[in-house]
Formats: C-alpha cells, structure tokens, sequence
C-alpha cells in the first residue's frame, strides 16, 4: 500500500494496521523518517517538502514493486508526506513483510534508498536565518549505487 | 500554449512555479526547449536539470508542443 499525502500521520497505528494486513509473515521490518531539529549544526524550524503529484506517485510505486519482486516481500507499505511539517513530526514511513528477517531488514533499507534518491520530492528547511532547498547527499547516491 | 513547471529551488530562481509559453516553430524537443529556455535562465542548462514531459521521464530527448505540461526538474530529496 502506497500514500502520498499532506496530513500527519501514527507511525504505530501504520505499523499495527500493516502487521493486521500481513498475517502469518515471519518478519516485518519498518523506518520512520523525521524532521530532524537541526541541520548542519543550524535550528530547523520547519519543514516544506514539494512534489510532482503524477510523477511522484508513479516513481514510489515502481519503488515498492521492484522491493516486492526483489526480496520476495508479502506485503509493503510506503506512506511519504507532502507540505509543511514541523520538527520531530514523521515525513516517511516504510515497512515490508517477508518470510524473514533479512529480506524485510534489506528491502527497507533499499526503498529508502531510492526513495533519497529518485522519488520526486524537494526539501526546504526553514530556519533562524531563512530557508534553503536540500538535494540528496553524496553519500546517498552511495547508499543508492550498493543495490546495482 | 504549453505548461511549463519548475520544481524545488528552479521554483525561485526562475520566479514562479508554473508558465505558459508559446513555443517558437524551432522549439521541437526537450533539448530545443532547454537551449531555448536557457537563454534567460541559464540555470536550467545544467544537466542535472531533467526534463519530463506529461510527467513522464525518458532517457534522452522527447518532442515537446503546445499542448504538453513540461516540468524542470532539480535533483530530488526525499525520505
């Protein structure tokens, strides 16, 4: 199950109702993103995250079907938020169902890579001293490059 | 009159988020549109700037006309 949508949401009600969609899998593995209170060492006050709705819903449903067909998942969720956010609010959560433990640990760990690196979102972190647009790191598109 | 789209920082630096343009005849592909539209915002020459044509990304150049929704696309940062 896919959503992109602009409201917050309970990363432990995603995470009961998801495990209540899946029963009998062995192993379910599940990340929650932040908004973090600092940025290179500056107060982030808040948080913009833009998207392109067709593009953007597309690209994180060919993520979540490449982890499925992958990793052999029983089921997975995506949740990504959109809008304005505060800090320590949840932007993402990812969670994935499998046989066992490793192949649910591996396919969030790969969603969230190339959900960094792909998925059509824009970050701006507003703080004391105005906002600023953020673009994946280096060490992203690192994390990115171990899957192939 | 085509639709044009400018996500993430290309939203300030070209002043807006969204246009419409009338493209010249020669404006025929998404490498036309750039050269074109990069006279005035240099900053979308940069080839990290990808181009997608009714939100759909191809690998090289796709033919643009008046009647698409074509979007500039910054490098992303989800998650």
């Amino acid at each position: 199950m896919i959503r992109i949508e602009p409201g917050p949401f309970d990363p432990a009600a995603e995470l009961a109702a998801f495990a209540a969609r899946v029963p009998g899998a062995g192993a379910i593995a599940s990340f929650t993103g932040l908004v973090r209170a600092t940025s290179d060492g500056a107060e982030v006050t808040g948080l913009e995250l833009q998207h392109y709705p067709a593009l953007t819903e597309r690209t994180v449903a060919a993520i979540g079907e490449a982890a499925r067909a992958r990793f052999g998942l029983g089921g997975l969720v995506i949740v990504h938020r959109h809008g304005a956010m505060a800090p320590g609010e949840p932007i993402v959560f990812v969670a994935a169902a499998a046989g066992h433990r490793r192949a649910a640990f591996e396919a969030v760990d790969y969603m969230m890579d190339r959900l960094k690196t792909e998925a059509p979102f824009w970050k701006r972190e507003a703080g004391p001293d105005g906002a600023r647009w953020i673009e994946a790191r280096a060490s992203d598109h690192e994390d990115r490059a171990r899957w192939g | 009159m085509a639709q044009l789209l400018f996500f993430g920082r290309l939203r300030d630096s070209v002043g807006t988020g969204a246009l419409t343009a009338v493209l010249p005849d020669h404006v025929r592909d998404t490498d036309d549109l750039r050269a074109w539209i990069g006279a005035e915002h240099p900053e979308l020459l940069d080839s990290s700037i990808r181009i997608a044509v009714n939100a759909e990304l191809g690998p090289g150049k796709a033919p643009v006309g008046d009647r698409d929704e074509i979007a500039f696309l910054p490098p992303v940062s989800g998650g």
